[in-house]
């Protein structure tokens, strides 16, 4: 139990680390503004990063969520400003489009037995041609409920405000933590990811846990399209191009494995944070140029990557399996 | 082994390509129009072979990657560092065959890289190449430094946009990378090897096969093809762009390998296939270009390509075939 836990601890050490140099550097990034922009900043990404969390463990991979979170942009947009929709409705009918979508997808990769890898592909790329078909420029959404929204936020002590959509991940987090840990499907979402024939041997319904992830996945997607749709006020076709890396990123460096079976959902919170960090990092320093985000979030990949291998080398022999986390 | 002789009799991916061709000719009649001018073949169909030789290109290395049961996601971004290295030396003085030669290096310096981390930290091959695709990018833009090198080296330049006996040199380019990758392969036990890797490597391992020097061989290919693309891209447009120089191509070139029949599981590939699966998928480009569609359209006609090919592919599609056949091939119905 201990040493399962161990890839968390390294992440989160890490993490720690590295913000307690960068405040050394800059005394102001221990503030509760900075630490409420890191929320609200990465809302989207968190969201996107917790469906891809359960993706991953089941052994499995999300291309197309990026599309997702542009496609629903646009939809919202489309459905607010040019049909007079109310966004809840919109909103409802974006989350239900990609639940379609994920479940889809979900039903090709299991009965057609193709790799996640090159579905959600073809997912992606519809999902982004769709988008575009639909329109081609930026659509702004002006609306009431949005600025209530918008306004809705907690007022940290030091001047930090906890936005709406900064909550909003946090509740997602807590949910998917415990979707992970505490329920039967996400049990079986581990089985599947440990071994897909012992799983389903063992009686786990292996068509409707597949289908059932992508349709997660897909409609997490969609609630960071809206959240992307708050922060920004519009629709986009082209909005959160290679988001699925970066949610992809965040997943490995909170610690779970690729190769399915192992992983956490809080330890993804930690990666999300230690990418905005790397960002924070970059913009406070000002010299540095936006480049040396993607060569870090590339390095640390690269080191977390090599760190899972060192430690499961190391424990596999003692514990083959750590399903429990 | 049941489709050899359809295979043979009408090749699906030729009949694809023919299929898709007869399409634009009818949307737009002067499609196969060629006419000489200034010493060079101009038309529809040229342009076809021009434009899809970067994926092409890019394919013949990927169509390795695949038969091992790996991907590389890396191209795009190595093609992108390699179009960064050559502008920049050329932009600083040296001779272009100079700035070629290191930018091939560099191509399979970050080949063998992502070899080296498949091959011997044993990681998956997606996660391994994810690093360089997420870093090399970053990596190009620190050569380039932030901007888009421009240069007006001749022979560079003509590795581009020149031609050799009428035809674009990026198209003869790719056909003549093609043809060697090919022999080289076949002609020589190393296919084999390479198939037997894709099926399991732990029995092609114990078969005697050094799996691990062929996996550093085949992924430092796939650098070096990216490497070869990145420079003619960057010669097409007289300048090394690192944020959009091979931007979402890696997908283009799994998908022309895909289509090739190379199977994703890993073992069955063909090169040449892979390579006129590129020119499918520049075909229905050029077409949606032609016909007035706007290019978006392309996404999800591609989109629509990949799922009528993992139907083809699937266990279903075969079981009309299957009934048919049972009394002839009773083995494969498993």
């Amino acid at each position: 139990m201990k040493r399962s836990l161990r890839p968390l601890a390294a992440t989160a050490v890490i993490f720690f680390i590295a913000y307690a140099l960068s405040v050394l550097q800059f005394p102001n990034m221990l503030s509760t503004r900075v630490l409420g922009n890191f929320l609200t900043d990465n809302a989207f990404l968190g969201i996107t990063a917790v469906g891809m969390t359960f993706v991953i463990i089941s052994g499995g991979i999300d291309l197309s969520v990026g599309a997702v979170i542009g496609f629903t942009g646009v939809l919202i947009a489309v459905l607010v400003s040019w049909l007079g929709f109310h966004p809840l409705a919109a909103f409802a009918i974006a989350l239900g489009v990609a639940g379609l979508f994920g479940a889809a997808m979900g039903v090709t990769i299991h009965y057609l037995q193709v790799p996640s890898f090159i579905v959600t592909l073809a997912g992606m790329f519809l999902a982004r041609g769709g988008a575009s078909i639909i329109t081609q420029d930026s659509v702004p959404i002006r609306h009431e409920f949005y600025d209530t929204l918008g306004d809705l936020m907690i007022r940290l002590p030091g001047g930090g405000r906890m936005s709406f959509i900064g909550m909003l991940m946090i509740v997602v987090f807590l949910g998917g933590a415990l979707l992970a840990h505490r329920t039967k499907f996400g049990s079986y979402v581990y089985a599947l990811g440990g071994n897909p024939v012992s799983a389903s041997l063992m009686g786990v319904p292996v068509a409707q846990t597949t289908v059932q992830i992508y349709m997660l996945s897909s409609m997490l997607a969609a609630l960071a399209g809206i959240v992307f749709s708050l922060y920004t006020s519009a629709g986009y076709p082209l909005a959160a191009v290679g988001v699925e890396l970066d949610a992809i990123s965040a997943v490995v460096i909170g610690g779970t494995l690729l190769t399915g079976g192992y992983g956490f959902v809080l330890g993804t919170f930690v990666g999300v944070m230690l990418l905005g960090l790397v960002q924070t990092y970059i913009i406070f320093d000002g010299t540095l140029s936006s480049w040396w985000t993607k060569i870090v979030i590339g390095v640390l990949l690269f080191m977390f990557i090599v760190l899972q291998r060192v430690i499961f080398a190391a424990s596999a022999p003692a514990e083959k399996s750590p399903e429990k986390a | 082994m049941r489709r050899v002789p359809f295979e043979r009799l009408a090749n699906p991916q030729l009949l694809a390509l023919t299929g898709v061709l007869l399409l634009n000719w009818l949307l737009f009649p002067n499609f196969f129009n060629v006419t000489w001018q200034d010493g060079r073949f101009f038309g529809s169909i040229i342009d076809v072979l021009n434009r899809g030789a970067p994926v092409a290109i890019l394919a013949v290395g990927m169509t390795g990657v695949i038969a091992t049961k790996g991907v590389d996601l890396s191209v795009g971004a190595i093609m992108a560092v390699c179009g960064a290295v050559a502008a920049t030396m050329v932009v600083a003085g040296y001779p272009a065959p100079i700035a070629v030669g290191a930018a091939l290096l560099a191509g399979l310096a970050c080949g063998l890289w992502n070899g080296f981390l498949v091959a011997v930290l044993d990681i998956q091959p997606i996660v391994a190449t994810l690093v360089l695709m997420v870093a090399g990018r970053g990596i190009a833009q620190l050569i380039t430094e932030g901007s888009i090198v421009t240069f007006n080296d001749p022979v560079l330049i003509f590795i581009g946009t020149g031609s050799f006996l009428g035809f674009p040199m990026a198209a003869v380019i790719a056909v003549a990378l093609m043809v060697s990758v090919t022999l080289l392969v076949r002609r020589s036990a190393i296919g084999l090897f390479v198939q037997a890797i894709g099926v399991n490597r732990a029995a092609a391992a114990l078969a005697g096969i050094r799996s691990r020097m062929l996996l550093m061989l085949v992924y430092g290919l796939s650098g070096l093809c990216a490497a070869i693309a990145g420079i003619v891209v960057a010669a097409d447009i007289r300048g090394a762009d690192a944020n959009n120089s091979g931007l979402w191509l890696e997908l283009d070139a799994i998908l022309a390998v895909v289509i090739g029949g190379t199977s994703l599981l890993g073992g069955r590939f063909s090169i040449p296939m892979a390579v006129v699966g590129a020119l499918i998928i520049q075909a229905m480009n050029t077409g949606i270009l032609v016909s007035g569609f706007p290019p978006e359209f392309n996404l999800v006609v591609k989109a629509g390509m990949i799922i009528l090919i993992l139907l083809i592919q699937s266990p279903y599609a075969a079981l009309p075939f299957r009934r048919r056949l049972v009394t002839t091939s009773k083995a494969t119905a498993k």
